[in-house]
């Protein structure tokens, strides 16, 4: 036990010492994030006011904003714009409705529960590269499964090069994606479903609501705020697609497939305008930005009414 | 998923057990009324989960199939001439297994540094105020819109400044920064979540911060540190875009992009190559399948919902 005047020191250091905790527990990460996240955002903008090259000693002129002038003047962004465009509008909604689907059917008890949720997430747990290579061998032009399969249903044997072509190289793309990502939504749907308070479903039924409403008035508006943060993350996702394009396609046939992310990259590390890359990556990250704010901004007040 | 047995299992794993028990014996209404539904729903579960594994499963039946089966009009799903010789060639050919543990080490690593960075830090988002804190809280999220390849460029040229290119522990730095965002958020929720009288009751007996952290907060919180732990380690162990574009040199190589040298210019080795797939499989799936038991809790109570 420490003397009258060494405990009255000892707390003095304590509650000295507990103003400082908070900083001290925070700044590994702080400085972790600082560097390898804020700092390269920053530079992300800067350089795109520049024509910048990576080489040390290299005269960096500022271009203002010619680079993003260039970008929608550029066939290929517009292309890519348009894909990633259609792979939002097409995935997200469909991985959210699967995902919900497969929660409400294996939330309840049921025979063999545990292994089927199982079973459902393993995709998401797969890495893209296999993932992608799996599905590049079913969908292969000599051999495939998908052939094969389609084959039985016609007159004659299919012979489809799926990947070599636009709109059937964009479909394996989506199927590949809405295959990998229901189990993700399915997760998150299931935690939420299983919060839903059942006194308040037998409640509305009491009252002699119908399954259809029930489900409208009571069931998805408590699972509002889930719902909330599966689409913005899943919308944020999508904007974001590449790895399975750039695994499966490679953009092609000539930029026909590619996204946004993809044409970024390629102009940094193919023709090492990063310059350019950055501007193309900055609007993206400003829109999506932008449209998660206003998102999570809807859905809350659609939660307080 | 089968349970798997590690050992005792500690008291509140099995008081949550006794207490799912308690709740599946009741005659509790679902969520679709009186009726449960169960042969439906069990089909439907059934369609979901033969889709999500229908893949992987063929990709098990391939890597055991000689690649002149592989390689033939008609698709084989059950292999006529089992053989492990895929496995065997994968595993020494290319300097396979040194790339396996590069991505074992990276994954490691990042596993640690994110749950170690991310718990302090949730630690004092969750128990201390101090100025700024909802601002610099929000800083960490609005990353969570900004993820991953889209940042790419200015790190690889950071990461060139700091001669931190081909270099596995950079491959980490940036690893954990990307995942700090989200585990912050998750542990965050969760802690606030513990009473704070726990707490005081400790302090009183004299322990010290990191001791409250590391004796009390941590094993309470065992389902979101295994969440954070597999996201963390799923994303390290597949990341393919990073790892490409900051590792060039052969030796230093992670899985994914190893897996990519079976990929030659004009003839690629099936066999071999799903066979690798399957040593890049099964250590995330492993993973899942152990940590799954506080999987959905974890998620459940982290602040989504």
């Amino acid at each position: 036990m420490d003397k009258p005047s060494g405990a009255g020191f000892r707390r003095a250091r304590q509650r000295a010492g507990n103003l400082l905790t908070p900083y001290a527990l925070l700044i590994p990460a702080a400085a972790m994030f600082a560097v390898f996240i804020i700092y390269p955002l920053y530079r992300q903008f800067n350089i795109s006011f520049y024509d910048w090259h990576i080489f040390p000693g290299a005269s960096n002129p500022g271009v203002g904003l010619t680079n993003f002038r260039a970008m929608f003047k550029d066939p290929a962004v517009r292309t890519a714009a348009v894909n990633t465009l259609l792979f939002v509008v097409i995935t997200v909604p469909i991985q959210i409705v699967l995902g919900l689907a497969a929660a409400a059917i294996l939330t309840d008890r049921l025979p063999g529960r545990g292994l089927l949720r199982g079973l459902i997430f393993i995709p998401v747990v797969t890495s893209w590269v296999v993932v992608a290579y799996i599905f590049a061998y079913i969908f292969a032009e000599q051999g495939g499964l998908a052939n094969a399969f389609l084959s039985l249903f016609a007159s004659h044997p299919v012979h489809t090069d799926w990947l070599a072509h636009r709109w059937t190289g964009e479909a394996v793309i989506w199927i590949v994606s809405i295959w990998k990502g229901i189990g993700w939504s399915f997760i998150m749907f299931l935690a939420a479903l299983d919060g839903v308070p059942r006194t308040l479903l037998e409640a509305s039924r009491v009252d002699g609501a119908r399954e259809g409403s029930v489900w409208r008035h009571v069931v998805l508006p408590s699972i509002r705020p889930t719902m909330a943060f599966v689409l913005v993350l899943l919308l944020i996702g999508a904007s974001q697609v590449w790895i399975q394009v750039f695994l499966l396609t490679g953009g092609g046939p000539y930029g026909s497939t590619q996204v946004l992310l993809g044409v970024a990259y390629q102009q940094a590390f193919s023709f090492f305008n990063f310059s350019y890359a950055g501007a193309i990556a900055s609007v993206m990250a400003l829109v999506v930005l932008v449209f998660s704010i206003v998102q999570i901004r809807l859905l809350r007040r659609g939660q307080v009414r | 998923m089968s349970r798997l047995q590690l050992g005792a299992e500690p008291t509140t794993a099995r008081a949550s057990k006794r207490a799912r028990r308690r709740e599946e014996n009741s005659h509790e209404p679902g969520l679709f009324g009186v009726r449960t539904w169960t042969k439906t729903r069990l089909a439907l579960a059934c369609v979901f989960a033969v889709v999500a594994v229908f893949p992987l499963l063929y990709m098990v039946s391939l890597s055991f199939q000689p690649t002149d089966d592989i390689f033939t009009t008609h698709p084989t799903l059950i292999p006529s001439h089992p053989t492990t010789l895929n496995y065997v060639q994968a595993w020494t050919e290319n300097d396979f297994s040194r790339f396996f543990f590069n991505s074992m080490g990276v994954a490691l690593l990042t596993v640690v540094l994110t749950v170690v960075l991310a718990s302090l830090a949730a630690f004092a988002f969750a128990r201390y105020r101090f100025p700024c804190k909802e601002l610099i809280f929000y800083l960490f999220l609005a990353a969570l819109a900004v993820p991953s390849v889209d940042l790419i460029i200015p790190q690889y040229i950071l990461m060139a400044r700091l001669h931190l290119t081909n270099s596995l522990p950079g491959l980490s730095l940036i690893y954990t920064s990307e995942n700090l965002p989200f585990s912050i958020f998750l542990l965050r929720g969760f802690f606030e979540a513990i009473p704070k009288e726990l707490e005081e009751s400790f302090r009183l007996e004299g322990a010290r911060t990191l001791r409250v952290l590391t004796r009390l907060i941590a094993p309470l919180s065992a389902p979101a540190l295994a969440v954070v732990a597999v996201f963390t380690f799923n994303f390290a162990w597949e990341e393919f875009v990073v790892a490409s574009t900051l590792i060039d040199k052969s030796t230093r190589l992670t899985l994914p992009i190893g897996l990519n040298s079976f990929i030659g210019e004009h003839t690629t080795s099936w066999g071999p190559l799903f066979a690798g797939s399957m040593f890049a499989t099964v250590p995330s799936i492993l993973v899942y399948v152990v940590s799954q038991r506080w999987f959905r809790r974890g998620v459940s109570v982290g602040g989504i919902r």
